[in-house]
């Protein structure tokens, strides 16, 4: 059986990511940059990918990384969820990065272990593992097509991009005939874009099928991660709130009915956290991989959705302000459940992988 | 330190000494206690080794693969569960030499005298008195108790008892064990909604216990009790389980096996409870490898809550699911069962039984409340009846 738990070094990463994001990523410092192109502050991500070296946290030590594992990753995405972090570690670091992992490119691979380059895998947020290759067309070795909805690909540097040959290609962002149009995202810590590609030069990496459906799969199971994490921030506060708010002449978090429902989701944030940690086990391990990963995804996106909507009606007004920052939390916990696959898309996945079948 | 290995090598030399084979299952339980191989994490001498609970996993695989018998944890489950961990803890020497190994083996059932009529969520404000015999230093007690299982058949109960009306209702309790071959001791059956039954009703009319089955100090059973009921919610909520092993499993079988009664609607539910199921699983996993790890987590008590909700859930959408045959039930004769097994039966029953998860073992609103409470520290409900002496509450 998978460790659930998490290790010294684990709790002292957590620790080092935490109290970076509470000096340069407070609530505050989240809202007043979501609008801009870049939401993100540059020395912010400097401090976690090339200082801290997180960037390289599942590249292996020969090509530059830190060869950890996804347990790791796990713990910091947990704490990038906690502080609704508006930077590209889940999409560049994760998925963009398991992809290039797959090809085995030793070059791009340095390049993204130094944190001084970002990627973004070119396949829809809402895209998950299992689905078939996307629709960018491989003519005469230049590439035509466009993809929407791609996580953090407004400034990164590179864009790996599946071609209907079945091979993935590295696109240069700033290259001839490549353009990334900005879209406006219901989550605005997590930009999209649409990549369009009209006559782009590509440089092949690799079989595209495999190193995408690893990199969703990474992607989808650490999501877990990042949605315990808002549930736990969002968790956390309305408990914080509720045992100060006083109505009635009674502090509000008091009334039983308010209570049982604090308890229950503190019920689904334990249960989740299990979920989360046992994606992570087998995203390291490869082993029981495909049902980990969609357990957890089946299970995390109500769960942080419920919890981050709760914890918005349980502020009252307050709750409804755009200075108040539950918001980010519930904007991020709705768009992730859409992310790598909704729940429905995971159990019907599910459904074969257990030997469940539809009538 | 006794390690894995070191285990190993101890099952195979009582496997060796008392091959399963020619051996009668109670002398071979006795032997397995006796060489420290019953719960490895008791101490050396009742039944244990002091090694980590973990280990026991090592122990049962050996004595699994060599087809030895086991002590039928669904007849004794009390007594394993309940009321072990608390002589454990509070028991005098003579009493853990007394109890332990035969409660172990199953030649002595226990039962629990807790809840009563008037006593039930509140179970402080019970009101079974037990009274010192100058004389003699024997408790006389007198009262009623309800919902007890498995007192038809047990041996000894562990019981809590007011030895003090003037104080507050939580201070004047007191934890004894109960001799159930009492001429004082009526059990009278009490039939419940799967037709049988399972727990009774027990009136205690002049009961004579000697002072040294007294559990811990006069007026400290309150405390003693805790004990027994925080072992009670993780003995119901937190089994380890392989994949499908609970409540699931039986539904999970059903759907492959009858493909004409799958509809669409079915599906989606049956997937979203197998999920609900499997993440409740590895929380219950991740709690035993915090207490592995001695790290305790609040989770314990908690686990039942979710364990409740999903084995009534589960059940219900099965016998949904069975359609023609949902309708129907195995058997309503009135049975006074030697042992309970929630995923037993058929689907019926196990949606009946289920309905009593969220309730035995303290409910699953009171559950809430100590979740709200003692975890997240939200304020506690206001109170009329701390600082008031029993005999003085509205009753
Ligand atoms: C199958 C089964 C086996 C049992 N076996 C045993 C046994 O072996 N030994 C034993 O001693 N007992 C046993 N019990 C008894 C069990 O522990 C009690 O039934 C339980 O604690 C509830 O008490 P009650 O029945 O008096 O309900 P009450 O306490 O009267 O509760 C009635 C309702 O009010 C709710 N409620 C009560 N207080 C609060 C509160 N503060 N906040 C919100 N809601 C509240 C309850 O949740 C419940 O829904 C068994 C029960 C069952 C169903």
């Amino acid at each position: 059986m998978t460790d659930l738990l998490y290790s010294e070094e684990e709790e002292a990463l957590r620790a080092a990511v935490r109290d970076l994001l509470s000096d340069h990523c407070a609530a505050t410092d989240v809202l007043a940059r979501v609008e801009r192109p870049t939401p993100y502050e540059p020395a912010l991500w400097k401090s976690l990918a090339e200082d801290m070296g997180l960037a390289g946290l599942l590249i292996p030590e020969d090509l530059g990384g830190q060869g950890a594992s996804h347990r790791e990753a796990a713990v910091v995405l947990e704490e990038l969820g906690r502080a609704v972090a508006p930077v590209p570690y889940l999409t560049s670091a994760v998925v963009a990065t398991e992809a290039v992992l797959a090809c085995g490119d030793p070059d791009l691979l340095g390049r993204l272990a130094s944190g001084r380059e970002l990627a973004a895998l070119a396949v829809g947020l809402h895209v998950a593992p299992g689905t078939g290759p996307g629709n960018v067309v491989v003519r005469d070795g230049v590439l035509h097509g466009e993809v929407s909805g791609v996580a953090d690909a407004v400034g990164v540097g590179v864009l790996l991009v599946p071609g209907d040959d079945g091979v993935l290609y590295e696109v240069e962002a700033s290259g001839a005939g490549v353009s990334v149009v900005p879209q406006t995202s219901l989550d605005p810590t997590r930009p999209l874009g649409r990549v369009v590609l009209d006559g782009a030069a590509g440089r092949a990496l690799g079989s595209a099928g495999p190193a995408v459906e690893r990199a969703l799969l990474a992607g989808a199971g650490l999501l877990a991660s990042e949605q315990l994490g808002l549930s736990e921030w969002a968790l956390t506060e309305t408990v914080r709130y509720l045992k100060e708010r006083r109505q009635f002449n009674r502090p509000v978090g008091g009334f039983q009915a308010l209570k049982h429902r604090l308890a229950h989701l503190w019920l689904q944030v334990v249960n989740l956290r299990a979920a989360a940690r046992s994606a992570a086990g087998a995203l390291a391990s490869g082993e029981d991989l495909g049902v980990s990963v969609s357990v957890a995804q089946a299970y995390a996106g109500g769960v942080a959705v419920h919890v981050t909507e709760e914890a918005l009606q349980l502020h009252g007004g307050l709750g409804m302000t755009w200075e108040h920052p539950v918001h980010l939390y519930v904007k991020r916990a709705k768009s992730d459940s859409l992310s790598y696959g909704t729940a429905g898309t995971h159990r019907a996945l599910l459904s074969a992988l257990v030997d469940l079948p539809a009538p | 330190m006794t390690d894995a290995d070191e285990l190993r090598r101890r099952t195979q030399e009582l496997l060796a000494d008392h091959p399963p084979a020619d051996t009668a299952p109670p002398d071979f339980l006795r032997a397995r206690f006796d060489a420290g191989l019953a719960w490895v994490h008791y101490p050396p001498g009742l039944g244990g080794l002091g090694t980590p609970r973990s280990l026991q996993a090592v122990v049962d695989a050996e004595l699994e693969a060599a087809g030895a018998p086991d002590n039928d944890p669904r007849r004794i489950g009390i007594g394993l569960g309940m009321a072990a961990p608390t002589v454990l803890r509070y028991g005098t020497d003579e009493q853990k030499a007394r109890f332990l190994r035969p409660l172990w083996t199953g030649e002595e059932v226990w039962c629990q005298l807790f809840s009563e009529p008037g006593a039930g969520s509140d179970l402080a404000a019970l009101g079974t008195r037990a009274v010192r015999e100058e004389t003699s230093g024997d408790w006389i007690v007198d009262g009623q108790k309800v919902w007890t299982s498995s007192a038809h058949l047990a041996r000894w109960a562990i019981l809590i008892a007011r030895t003090d009306p003037d104080v507050p209702k939580h201070a004047g309790i007191t934890y004894f064990v109960c001799d159930m071959t009492d001429p004082g001791v009526e059990v009278r059956p009490l039939r419940q909604i799967t037709g049988e039954a399972e727990f009774n009703e027990v009136f205690l009319t002049g009961v004579r216990i000697p002072d040294a089955h007294r559990l811990g100090e006069v007026g400290d059973g309150w405390r003693v009790a805790q004990t027994t009921l925080m072992n009670e919610r993780v003995s119901i909520g937190g089994m380890r389980l392989p994949r499908e092993g609970g409540m699931i499993g039986p539904a999970a079988r059903t759907w492959r096996e009858r493909p004409e009664l799958r509809t669409h609607d079915l599906h989606q539910r049956l997937l979203t409870l197998w999920v609900e199921a499997e993440v409740s699983r590895l929380a219950a996993e991740r709690l035993r490898q915090q207490l592995a790890a001695g790290h305790p987590g609040h989770e314990g008590s908690a686990m039942k809550l979710g364990f409740a909700r999903l084995n009534q859930e589960i059940s219900g959408l099965e016998v949904e699911l069975r359609g023609e045959e949902g309708l129907l039930f195995d058997d309503w004769t009135m049975r006074r069962p030697e042992l309970v097994d929630f995923t037993g039966r058929d689907a019926g029953y196990r949606y009946l039984r289920s309905k009593g998860n969220s309730i035995e073992g303290g409910t699953s609103e009171v559950l809430l409340n100590i979740v709200a409470e003692r975890v997240l520290g939200l304020p506690a409900e206001p109170r009329t009846d701390k600082d008031v002496a029993w005999k003085d509450l509205a009753r």
